[in-house]
């Protein structure tokens, strides 16, 4: 399958935290993906099950490529389609939280918090306290409940340094006190003494989506609305 | 799993499966009934004892460090590799565990005897002789215990799954970083299970090596070999190397057991 290629979807991708304009098939999905976020915006997407917006996470994160188009975080090309255009996951510096969290179960949570080589003692303190974690920080993932581990996700990301984060269904089975956390955390708080990063919120809850972000675009039949800038 | 009691069990399929444990302890204690216990000790400190116990301990761990060498690397590709011919490659990696060990002996010594068909490189641009050497035992152990080690390390790399190593890599590790930090970490107790088992199977070794390797005291001849020549001239001394044997087998068993015998 191909598509015709497009240019940059706005004049100033400079400026842009993420810039994505291009498709990628991945097994039945095709996913048309048009999206544009500045620094420090949160943008919720939204759509039913199945329409690819853990795929556009994926994209974004280097897990998955382009087949055609171009990607670019912080106005630097990460993936355009071509073998020798794309930057793997460890070169971009981007924070995901999936949906099943994924934890090291062999790790402590703070050895989960300070995996990333990118962050310090002193960040990885501040997050633990900020997510209300200091007292978990020599368990282990097993031994932490489900709202616990979902704070241990987020704060591994945030202690990456990402100029994007992306949250896959964060809130998914929380109890309200951890999604008040997590949500305060997004809601402009700096618990490591840096700008917030860039946000890519994939939400099932409406009130979330609406109540959180910036921008909330639709995800459906693989294509994205209202993903660019106005 | 939760059973019902013996009660609810058909009597029919009790009887055969308790006839199928008869049939696995008896000779164990037949063993242990048979065994010269007063004089175990003078036994297993005899020369040939000792120095068949010497060369089995030198053959089955140099084969454990080559498999763990070679094996792991190998468990990887299987694993995660997308290769062409990989069911091939599969295959020919499991055929040790299938093929008479006699068969493997027959085929090294083809292959690296020293008219083989590498064996004469080596012979004539090394000077290496494997055919009746220690090296050769090695690889005689190697050669069978190896697809132990690979199938049991690739099915822990193709259960864990590639997830975390992908969280790992958006987290800012390399790929040299993710394997020595999250994949072989998680690996571990795979590689003591399969490391305990290709040693077992190493040490077990018989037919494989007398083919390839000979029978020479001291050299070649491991403590199976011992046992099978004991056998005819002082089955005391066979008894008590067999429970050598046994003694082995158990030691590895026990803590391999969670992998391999589901405690629930």
């Amino acid at each position: 399958m191909s598509s015709p290629r497009s240019g940059p979807p706005s004049g100033h991708t400079g400026t842009m935290a993420l810039s994505v304009d291009g498709h990628v098939v991945v097994g039945d999905l095709r996913l048309e993906a048009s999206l544009e976020l500045t620094p420090g915006e949160l943008v919720a997407v939204v759509g039913p099950n199945g329409a690819g917006k853990s795929t556009l996470l994926r994209l974004v994160a280097g897990l998955v490529r382009l087949n055609a188009g171009t990607l670019t975080l912080g106005g630097h090309t990460v993936d355009d389609g071509s073998d020798r255009g794309l930057v793997p996951p460890h070169l971009r510096r981007v924070g995901w939280v999936p949906q099943d969290r994924l934890l090291f179960d062999h790790l402590t949570v703070a050895a989960n918090v300070g995996f990333s080589p990118r962050t310090t003692d002193e960040r990885v303190t501040a997050l633990l306290d900020a997510l209300d974690l200091t007292a978990l920080a020599n368990r282990h993932p097993g031994e932490c409940s489900g709202g616990q581990a979902q704070r241990v996700a987020v704060a591994r990301a945030l202690a990456a340094e990402p100029d994007v984060l992306l949250l896959d269904e964060p809130s998914t089975a929380l109890d309200a006190g951890s999604r008040q956390r997590i949500h305060a955390l997004l809601d402009d708080r700096d618990p490591g003494g840096r700008r917030r990063p860039a946000i890519l919120l994939v939400t099932h809850d409406p009130a979330e989506a609406t109540g959180l972000a910036d921008r909330v675009v639709e995800l459906s039949d693989g294509r994205i609305a209202g993903g660019l800038r106005p | 799993m939760t059973g019902t009691g013996l009660r609810g069990a058909p009597r029919s399929v009790v009887a055969v499966a308790a006839a199928a444990v008869l049939l696995l302890a008896l000779p164990v204690l037949a063993l242990v009934q048979r065994a010269p216990w007063s004089g175990l000790s003078s036994l297993l400190t005899r020369r040939e004892v000792v120095d068949a116990l010497g060369v089995s301990l030198v053959v089955s761990l140099l084969a454990a460090g080559i498999v763990l060498v070679l094996g792991t690397p190998l468990a990887w590709v299987l694993a995660r590799v997308d290769l062409p011919l990989r069911r091939l490659v599969r295959a020919l990696v499991l055929l040790p565990m299938v093929l008479p060990p006699v068969v493997g002996g027959t085929a090294l010594l083809f292959a690296l005897g020293r008219r083989g068909l590498f064996g004469q490189w080596l012979d004539r641009w090394f000077d290496l002789t494997l055919p009746f050497t220690t090296a050769g035992a090695v690889v005689a152990a190697t050669f069978v215990a190896l697809p132990f080690y690979v199938v049991t390390v690739e099915g822990a790399l193709r259960t864990s799954g590639e997830d975390l190593e992908q969280v790992a890599s958006t987290l800012g590790a390399g790929p040299v970083a993710v394997l020595r930090r999250i994949t072989l970490p998680r690996l571990l107790p795979a590689i003591g299970a399969g490391l305990a088992l290709a040693w077992a199977r190493a040490l077990g070794e018989f037919g494989a090596t007398i083919t390839f390797a000979g029978n020479l005291p001291g050299r070649t001849r491991t403590l199976p070999l011992a046992t099978f020549q004991a056998l005819e001239s002082d089955p005391e001394a066979a008894i008590a190397l067999s429970l050598v044997l046994l003694a082995v087998s158990l030691a590895v068993l026990i803590p391999t057991r969670d992998r391999w015998l589901p405690t629930r």
